[in-house]
């Protein structure tokens, strides 16, 4: 237990500042105000790989450890799509997942956010659209944001979860901006990932 | 393998590794791979090519290992009612290959499970994508097929399925499971969820361009299969590549093989409870993953193995920024590793769990990394030295448990001694080009590149068309050998035991989906 604590307090806290957005106009404390002023709590986020080739799934992953801290964001993945409010969905689509990606954002509450990831999620990338692939998320299910990439970097993906959420905020009002200074608490204490 | 006893003739085949081909008739193919079970061959891989254009028919092709090297055994048929033998009760792994070969080629084997493997009904049954007249319609929907699932019955016995979409961040596949209260009576998977029709999309790629579809077959193995499909290129076209290219592409293997392990270990500590093991070996992960960005121009190194070398000279700068991150690294893994194993519940956890003896292991064909942890002690880095390999002289790690334990306990291993091989490597690089040109591929060959993944040994055949074009490449991962395993390892164990047992192996989707 003892090692376990030095260990612990040796390696002390990585986790860097998050990205301000593609447009640099948003600092990060504001992106957690706009998913406080969207949802008005933590986002919650089921990934649905949907004939990847397991590239971006390592990205996804990475945004978990200390580095970028997800979590500390206020931003959770979740089991069930039942629970989320946004799919982060990798791959061309191979049309064996097809029915299982339109059934999983069938199961999803509004908002109902989709963000299609990689080169494959945007337009099929290297796989295209072929006897057994679809070609991109939105040839499924309605995309509200696309991160380019192949793999995108925990970075990119985080800035395209953002951009959705940006997208989706209503616009910022001296009322919305007084609710989202005193917002239920989905900020850095919700948990260190460790 | 010796086919003298037969009085096969056998011919040279293109592969940087020992490999020979072996033509055989009609009848004597399954004679031909039980002489190689009787000598301790295991089946690397089995697939099927349509060459009814240059009047040859089909051909089945099955690759054949042991400790002298490859067979390439080449069965014509005629056309495709023409049946070819079951392999299965030598090689249970063949089982899958052969309803795969069936369902992308139309030539059935004669064996009794005639069930689709990677069909379903996202296209007309009896049309088949890897016969050269496939024309795909748009108006082929998506479907459901009814796949006949082994049903155990019984007092108190029930079914859970699982899958395709899963609770946590992994690929899509579905496992059916029969249990009583919450024993595991019985698991079986249904794959080919992530079928992408990869080898029908090679033949749209140029020999030159291939590599960079190769690497992403499974984007975790990116490095060796890249690799894979170079070595296969270049072996057609008899090419050498410069000896430093062959060091930079070792290089970025055990990197590749650094990061993988580290991710994992990390997942088996969360799996078993403690979390803290994930956010350590996480960041670990990380850091070397952005050494990788810096160094190789990508955090994963896809698209650095291309044929002829690799994409770019590697900065002596970068090389002692490896060194010093291996040499800090080894300090790191060293702690954890004293952590994990003097953890009593994480230790519970993975004791005498999910338990493949070596005696299993070597009926069913475990390979990798999975199969040195059950006593297989196959490692193509050790048992066919190649530069820089015969240099650095890497250890073959080996445990006999056979639990989630075992396999844990190879991963450290593996993790410690390519954190030394990168090190030697970057010590003992030879000066020169990083790549050479690749010159142009004879066509109506096949050639062969295999190398030891971090998950086992990676396949790519590749045969090119008369105008440089692919014309037929099969991507084999180790996962077909090994997730058939699985389904034995999870026998008696706890439902909530599946997961440690299924990320112990941790065998790629899409790499086996195609």
């Amino acid at each position: 237990m003892l090692q376990i604590l030095r260990q612990i307090a040796k390696t002390g806290i990585k986790t860097e500042p998050a990205p301000a957005p593609a447009d640099d106009a948003v600092v990060a404390a504001r992106l957690q105000q706009d998913i406080v002023r969207v949802l008005g709590r933590a986002l919650t986020i089921r990934q649905v790989d949907a004939g990847s080739c397991n590239g971006c799934e390592l990205e996804i992953h990475a945004l978990g450890n200390p580095y970028y801290n997800l979590e500390g964001l206020g931003i959770r993945f979740v089991a069930s799509p039942r629970h989320a409010d946004m799919l982060l969905v990798t791959g061309p689509v191979s049309k064996h997942m097809a029915i299982a990606l339109r059934r999983t954002y069938d199961a999803t509450p509004d908002p109902k956010l989709v963000v299609a990831v990689g080169d494959c999620g945007c337009n099929g990338g290297i796989f295209g659209a072929s006897y057994a692939t679809l070609g991109g998320v939105a040839s499924v299910i309605p995309v509200d944001a696309t991160v380019p990439g192949c793999p995108p970097t925990p970075t990119a993906l985080l800035r395209g979860i953002l951009a959705a959420i940006t997208a989706h905020a209503p616009p910022v009002t001296p009322d919305t901006e007084a609710d989202a200074t005193s917002p239920p608490d989905a900020g850095q204490n919700a948990s260190s990932g460790a | 393998m010796d086919f003298g006893p037969l009085g096969l003739a056998v011919a040279t085949l293109p592969c940087a590794l020992p490999a020979v081909r072996v033509p055989v008739s009609s009848g004597q193919a399954l004679g031909a791979c039980r002489l190689a079970w009787e000598q301790k061959a295991e089946l690397v891989a089995l697939w099927v090519t349509d060459d009814r254009d240059r009047d040859a028919g089909f051909c089945l092709r099955i690759v054949l290992r042991d400790d002298a090297g490859f067979a390439l055994i080449e069965h014509a048929l005629p056309d495709a009612s023409a049946q070819f033998p079951d392999l299965s009760p030598l090689y249970p792994a063949a089982n899958r290959m052969q309803r795969a070969a069936f369902d992308l080629c139309g030539v059935a084997s004669e064996a009794e499970d005639q069930r689709p493997w990677l069909w379903m009904a996202a296209w007309p049954i009896d049309r088949f994508p890897l016969q050269r007249d496939f024309a795909p319609s748009p108006k082929w929907e998506p479907g459901e097929e009814n796949y006949t699932f082994v049903r155990v019955e019984g007092d108190g016995v029930h079914e859970i399925p699982v899958g395709p979409v899963h609770a946590g961040i992994i690929e899509p596949g579905h496992f059916r499971f029969q249990i009583v209260g919450e024993k595991v009576l019985r698991l079986e998977e249904r794959l080919g969820y992530v079928h992408k029709g990869i080898e029908k999309r090679f033949e749209a790629f140029g020999v030159a361009d291939g590599y960079r579809l190769a690497g992403r077959v499974s984007g975790d193995s990116t490095v060796a299969y890249a690799t894979a499909y170079a070595e296969a290129a270049e072996a057609l076209a008899g090419l050498a590549v410069p000896p430093r290219a062959q060091w930079l592409r070792a290089l970025a293997l055990e990197r590749e093989r650094i990061a993988n392990h580290l991710g994992d270990l990390g997942y088996l500590g969360n799996d078993g409870g403690f979390a803290f093991g994930l956010a350590q070996f996480s960041r670990l992960k990380e850091d070397v993953l952005r050494v990788n960005a810096a160094a190789f121009g990508h955090r994963f190194m896809m698209d650095y193995v291309v044929p002829g070398g690799v994409a770019a000279p590697l900065d002596p700068v970068h090389a002692i920024g490896l060194r010093t991150q291996c040499t800090a690294l080894a300090r790191e893994l060293a702690t954890l590793r004293e952590i994990y194993d003097e953890h009593a519940g994480l230790q519970d956890r993975f004791r005498n769990c999910g338990v493949v003896t070596p005696r299993l292991a070597a009926t069913l064909g475990l390979t990798g990394l999975a199969g040195r942890a059950s006593g297989q002690a196959r490692d193509l880095r050790c048992d066919f030295l190649r530069p820089p390999y015969d240099t650095v002289l890497p250890k073959k790690a080996g445990r006999t448990d056979g639990d989630v334990a075992a396999r844990v306990s190879v991963r450290f291993d593996e993790v410690a001694e390519s954190l030394r091989l990168v090190r030697a490597i970057v010590d003992g690089m030879p000066d020169g080009d990083h790549a050479a040109p690749l010159p142009p591929v004879p066509p109506h060959r096949t050639g062969l590149g295999c190398v030891e993944g971090w998950r086992g040994p990676v396949l790519v055949a590749l045969e090119a068309g008369p105008d440089g074009h692919i014309r037929r490449c099969h991507p084999h991962d180790p996962s077909w050998q090994n997730w058939p395993v699985i389904e034995h390892a999870v026998i008696g164990n706890i439902v909530p035991d599946f997961p440690l047992i299924n990320k112990s192996f941790n065998l790629s989707y899409s790499g086996h989906d195609l």
